[in-house]
């Protein structure tokens, strides 16, 4: 058996092998076993897809090209995996919490489920990909080609392109069988996981064994070999900063960026904690993997004749010295490297090209009618089905007209280029809120524009897409827009050169377009979900909805998500709402799941417009944006505290002024009665004095004079205890002193004591009663009561100034309570006076009507012991005083 | 005064985890600049071995201490939330 038939019976059992293990595995998954697959250890593995066939291979030639500085390529990674608690924490957190499928997925998702954004970033993606799929082919090709070479049996090479067709469908095949297994891109591909883990072994072992070969099998040890290096071409560490600078920066931004690292580090991460063990076990992994290449690089240049191709020194070394069973094994490790890509980027890609470009085509040209009738689940399968064979179709294609002549690693790195366009969208909208939709676009189209123009199209040579007027002259003859030396940044190493000018391009622009354009509601939603994805895990807001719609939304969620999956995600909402049977009311909170869901299977943006076509336009609810912008929140409710403050203040100002007007008041009424008090005792006083001299001294009064004057100092003395009876009273009353004399009367008796005597018999004034409403049986202090009718009488009597003076009473029961009324004609009350009418020596103006104003006071307090209460009534014509008194009343003081 | 007799004043274990993921955060700083170093050598004069030997030697460390940090952190152990970012 000749090496090569053995090569390809090893590579074919190896296949055979492959599949089995992702049969089983998802078998074991299918089952609810295998607990292993969960792994962090298979999930640091499956980061290992980061190692293509460009590592295995192309490291070498790197290093041999151009020393240590291969090892950039892997310093980035492993910076990033160390600094996980940075930005890869809070990527997977959001991948979880948004069931994002995709990068394209995650970047529109965040700027508000753009699918504008998705579009763009999977065509870059797509154009990034297929000649890194080609790079891929094209090492499975070289390394057979290489067995071949040496095979003496063999008389014809085997044909390069045919070679690669077979490893291109076979890809495709096992991609379709293993990745599209279930619509549901967030559901775990744990076939294709175990199944990548394993090459990843593989690689690893196998590089591992040809350096160990290389050391101690061809040089004889580790000092001999350091000897060999320090003789060889890359003896002295001449690495360029820029290059040694910008390459770790550009390879840290593509392991983020990368779809198919994208894929296996957030889409298929079963668990955060897995980022603990890959941590520091992936930078190990890497570490290993570059261990050996500069050792095999020296070697491979001194024993191999000039001319040779260093990208395939890992395989050409065992095969030079006979040694097949390593060289297959070095075949297995690169041929591992090469598939296990091409199947993670084509999962990837399918995933954006069917959720971002086909389905919502497909949705389109469908209509609404699609949401109802169509299988969609059927319709999104297929497209990624087709997707997948179109992503490798195109990565043939390419491999077949570039011609595979460029150097590994030069594709490689444009490649990285390409994706780290990304990045700034990608950073700014998971660290910076006020990132913009626009911002982002317009990032991601300066970026992208410039990459193609400086690294992409000059990469197929002069003269092939671009001319060479073009690389001498500049785009229409403009010396500063020349693609190698834009903006007269001369003599830099292309890729340096490209990276630099696209990134700062691209950032500039997602900044500036950032800060010019102003949000959708739902991209600040969104930006604060994923900013501040720590604080919340929570919802973005949003869906009302009807419950006619909730028939429709089931259907359409059959169609998506196939019948039982559905029917069960809807039935155990009801149940969690409290309802039977399979329609649960579509309220936000099952219209967030069930878009998650969806999203799930045909991504963020898909399923966003899936639902708002049944249930009609998304709401974002106010509470909602003020849930989620806690500060904006914080500072209303700060201000409207602040605005409730203030007002209360006022208020208890306007109460201060008014309880100080109130007691200035007071204070002038006292005044005012001492004043009159003093008079009002004095005059009498003056009269009793005056005229009791007159009788001491006068003799020779007539017995007339004498009963006269007798008769006013009688009278005065009667008016004096009549003031200090009143005071007295008062004091009385307000102490609570006062014995209540229960009787039983009618009320209009009692009013015509009262009218009797206040002394409006004889007076101008006229009393208007209705007697028939006063047949009142009352039960109280009739006495007291009589005095309080009495002081109100009188005092219509003495101050009513309408011409004539009438004075109406009117009665009334409600609600229990007796109400009546004493209205008079005249100019009433100013409003200034109605508020201190009852307090003690109240007068109204300067009038000298007699009394000491204490009637209305007295009125208050007895009132207030009847348990009933007078009050000035204003808003009628003249002056009005309102007495209610309870009709069943309870004597408190009795 | 001996640190054990010192009262306690702030939550000692919520303390640690925060520092350490202050360490978390700084080992990729860190290391950024510690691979960068060679480049301020006299790069005619180095030797790729001499090199080699640097950055996988630190490359080691680096898998070490990330290791170290790892293991005691969890991705939910101390959530950025902007309250307890006074109390750090």
């Amino acid at each position: 058996m000749t090496i090569l038939n053995a090569l390809i019976l090893v590579c074919v059992l190896y296949v055979v092998f492959l599949f089995a293990v992702a049969f089983a595995a998802d078998r074991a998954a299918l089952r609810g076993r295998g607990s292993w697959l969960r792994s962090p250890y298979v999930y640091t593995l499956s980061l290992s897809i980061y190692c293509t066939a460009w590592t295995f291979y192309g490291a070498v030639g790197f290093a041999a090209r151009s020393g240590l500085e291969f090892v950039t390529i892997y310093l980035g990674p492993t910076l990033i995996m160390i600094g996980w608690w940075w930005t890869l924490r809070k990527m997977v957190r959001v991948g979880r919490s948004q069931r994002i499928t995709s990068i394209a997925d995650l970047i529109s998702s965040r700027y508000g489920k753009s699918n504008l954004l998705a579009v763009i970033v999977t065509v870059l993606a797509v154009i990034g990909t297929t000649p890194y799929i080609a790079l891929q082919l094209q090492s499975v090709t070289l390394s057979f080609a290489a067995f071949a070479e040496t095979d003496p049996t063999a008389t014809t090479l085997p044909d390069m392109q045919s070679t690669a067709l077979w490893v291109a469908g076979g890809l495709a095949l096992f991609t379709i069988l293993f990745g599209t297994r279930n619509l549901d891109a967030n559901e775990r591909h744990h076939g294709v996981v175990m199944a990548i883990a394993l090459e990843a072994v593989v690689k690893l072992c196998a590089l591992l064994a040809v350096g160990i070969f290389v050391v101690w099998g061809l040089s004889g040890g580790v000092a001999a070999t350091l000897d060999r290096i320090d003789a060889s071409a890359i003896a002295r560490f001449e690495v360029s900063g820029s290059r040694w600078v910008g390459l770790t920066m550009l390879s840290a931004a593509a392991f983020l960026c990368l779809p198919r690292m994208f894929q296996v580090m957030v889409v298929e991460n079963e668990d955060e904690d897995h980022l603990r063990t890959a941590a520091w076990a992936f930078p190990t992994y890497l570490m290993l993997m570059s261990l050996f290449v500069v050792p095999i690089a020296a070697v491979g240049l001194e024993v191999m004749p000039a001319g040779a191709n260093p990208d395939l020194f890992v395989l050409t070394l065992p095969l030079m010295d006979g040694r097949d069973g390593l060289a297959i094994l070095s075949f297995l490790g690169g041929f591992s490297s090469a598939t296990s890509m091409v199947i993670v980027a084509a999962i990837a890609l399918s995933t954006m090209v069917s959720n971002h470009v086909v389905m919502p085509l497909w949705l389109h040209f469908s209509g609404s009618a699609a949401m109802v009738s169509g299988d969609v689940r059927h319709v999104a399968l297929l497209a990624r089905r087709l997707s997948i064979a179109g992503v490798v179709l195109l990565g043939y294609m390419y491999f077949r007209l570039s011609g595979g002549g460029t150097a590994l690693a030069a594709i490689g790195l444009i490649a990285f280029a390409g994706v780290a366009q990304f990045m700034p969208a990608l950073m700014g909208g998971l660290f910076w809120r006020g990132a913009t939709r626009t911002g982002a676009l317009a990032g991601l189209c300066v970026g992208a524009t410039v990459w193609i123009y400086c690294l992409f199209l000059p990469s197929f040579g002069p003269s092939v897409v671009l001319p060479q007027v073009v690389f001498d002259e500049g785009l229409f003859g403009l010396q500063w827009l020349r693609p190698r030396a834009l903006f007269g940044a001369e003599g830099m190493d292309p890729v340096v050169h490209a990276v630099l000018w696209s990134m700062l391009l691209n950032t500039a622009a997602f900044v500036l377009g950032s800060l010019l354009s102003f949000p959708q509601p739902v991209e600040r939603l969104q930006g604060a979900q994923f900013v501040n994805v720590f604080d919340h895990s929570g919802t973005p807001g949003g869906w009302t909805g009807g419950m006619a719609q909730s028939e429709d939304l089931l259907i359409m969620a059959q169609r998506i998500m196939g019948a039982t999956e559905a029917q069960a995600l809807f039935a155990e909402a009801a149940r969690r709402q409290g309802l039977a049977g399979y329609l649960p009311e579509p309220s936000p909170t099952f219209l967030q799941e069930l878009e998650r869901e969806l999203s799930g299977s045909v991504g963020a943006a898909t399923a966003h417009a899936m639902i708002s076509q049944i249930v009609g336009g998304a709401a974002v609810s106010v509470e909602d944006l003020m849930a989620v912008a806690d500060e904006t929140a914080q500072i209303m409710e700060y201000s409207s505290q602040l605005e409730a403050k203030s007002q209360e203040l006022a208020r208890t100002a306007r109460q201060l002024r008014q309880a100080n007007e109130k007691l200035t008041q007071l204070s002038v009424q006292k005044d005012g009665f001492l004043s009159q008090i003093s008079h009002e005792l004095r005059t009498p006083m003056t009269s009793i004095r005056a005229f009791s001299e007159i009788l001491r001294d006068t003799g020779d009064l007539t017995p007339e004079e004498q009963n006269k004057y007798a008769s006013v100092i009688h009278d005065e003395a009667v008016r004096l205890t009549r003031l200090l009876d009143d005071l007295l009273d008062l004091s009385v009353l307000e102490n609570g002193q006062v014995v209540l004399h229960v009787q039983t009367g009618s009320l209009a008796d009692l009013l015509d004591r009262a009218e009797r005597a206040a002394g409006v018999q004889g007076g101008t004034l006229r009393v208007v009663r209705d007697r028939g409403a006063e047949a009142v049986e009352l039960t109280t202090d009739l006495d007291r009561l009589a005095q309080v009718f009495i002081n109100l009488i009188a005092n219509a009597r003495k101050y009513c100034d309408g011409q004539p003076p009438v004075l109406t009473i009117r009665t009334a029961v409600v609600d229990g309570q007796l109400v009546i009324d004493f209205t008079d004609n005249g100019s009433g009350i100013a409003p200034a006076q109605q508020a201190v009418i009852f307090e003690k020596f109240s007068r109204i103006g300067q009038h000298k009507a007699g009394g000491a104003g204490l009637g209305l006071a007295i009125c208050r307090e007895i009132m207030a012991r009847l348990e009933g209460a007078v009050s000035y009534l204003p808003g009628q014509k003249g002056a009005a005083f309102r007495v209610t008194l309870p009709l069943m009343a309870r004597m408190a003081a009795q | 005064m001996s640190p054990e007799r010192s009262p306690l004043f702030l939550a000692r274990r919520t303390y640690r985890l925060r520092r350490l993921s202050d360490a978390a955060r700084m080992l990729p700083i860190a290391g950024a600049v510690l691979f960068s170093l060679p480049l301020l050598w006299e790069t005619r004069e180095v030797r790729t071995t001499d090199a080699m030997f640097y950055i996988f030697g630190l490359w080691i460390v680096l898998a070490g201490i990330s290791g170290v940090i790892s293991t005691r952190l969890r991705p939910t152990d101390t959530e950025d939330d902007p309250k307890g970012s006074q109390e750090r």
